[in-house]
């Protein structure tokens, strides 16, 4: 069994005001570093596959076709092996 | 003229429309389920708005997968007029019917009230009894309707007259405080190259008699019903 776990967040040139309005939060709370805040989606999908080059180019047509926007969105996935 | 209107789970603005289809326009008109896979009879489709499929992971993200939408691809792509409000014109764009896409409004706030909006284009079968400068008044009722295209795909939009309506002060000003969700240029509404397929975030079914304040909505149904459509 295969696992991928997906993380789609906005493009970096689209606005983000969730981000900014968390990256504000977390400052009124002292935490001044944070200079920039994203917030994405992350997916998590259990593949009955054993190929992972197989999986890799599914779960990308996936992105590409669902999972992501490309208009406003960018993704980037890893794959695992997972028992059962 | 017989009208579409296209239901998903979770449409919620079919029946406002339909009460203006019929009520007050006095058109023919059917529902379209999204698990039809056809929708021969009609002349005119229109996708209202809600929350289809309850939006879930990008608004109309799932809905673009309904098995109506390849009936109505193969309807715009033969020219046919369809139209778009709200979660429909979000369809359209995930859809690939329209550019762009439509983001979380920039103030992270759900609005729900009047708008104006400035006709950019009269080129368009909903338009065409409207004068480029006219000022609409309608609501809107939205929490991601921030219009974003990149900035070559803008850039064409703007080139070949494609943004159909833009925000604007009652007066036709195109104001910074007229725009109700960050949208790039005031953008409220847009039509494809071809320009049979409009989208816009208000809703001109909710502005279609005096009684709510407003009769404006009903020049986009009168541009459509009162034309024949070269088809």
């Amino acid at each position: 069994m295969l696992e991928a776990r997906i993380h789609v967040t906005l493009k970096k040139s689209v606005l983000d005001p969730q981000g900014d309005t968390v990256r504000s939060g977390l400052a009124s709370l002292g935490f001044a570093t944070v200079q920039d805040c994203r917030v994405g989606k992350f997916m998590v999908l259990r593949l009955n596959e054993t190929d992972a080059a197989a999986a890799k180019a599914k779960v990308d047509e996936m992105c590409r076709k669902l999972l992501a926007n490309p208009v406003i969105e960018d993704y980037v996935f890893q794959i695992n092996e997972v028992v059962g | 003229m017989k009208v579409g209107l296209l239901v998903f789970p979770g449409t919620w603005s079919h029946q406002d429309f339909a009460h203006v289809l019929q009520d007050v326009l006095g058109c023919d008109w059917g529902y379209v389920w999204h698990k039809n896979t056809e929708v021969a009879g009609y002349d005119c489709l229109i996708l209202p708005g809600g929350f289809a499929h309850g939006d879930y992971l990008r608004c109309g993200a799932i809905a673009r997968f309904s098995p109506v939408m390849d009936a109505v691809i193969r309807f715009a792509k033969s020219g046919g007029p369809v139209i778009g409000s709200c979660n429909g014109f979000q369809i359209l764009c995930e859809a690939g019917l329209l550019p762009g896409a439509l983001l979380r409004n920039t103030s992270l706030q759900y609005r729900c009230r009047w708008v104006h909006i400035r006709t950019e284009s009269a080129d368009t079968p909903f338009t065409r009894t409207l004068k480029v400068g006219q000022v609409l008044k309608m609501p809107i009722s939205h929490g991601e309707g921030r219009y974003f295209a990149a900035p070559e795909t803008l850039a064409g939009l703007q080139a070949n007259g494609q943004i159909v309506f833009r925000y604007s002060a009652p007066d036709g000003r195109i104001t910074a405080e007229a725009n109700p969700n960050g949208a790039m240029e005031n953008i409220a509404g847009i039509c494809n190259e071809r320009r049979n397929v409009v989208g816009l975030m208000p809703h001109p079914e909710r502005a279609a008699e005096p009684l709510l304040g407003s009769e404006d909505g009903r020049l986009l149904f009168e541009g459509v019903l009162n034309a024949a459509i070269p088809r």
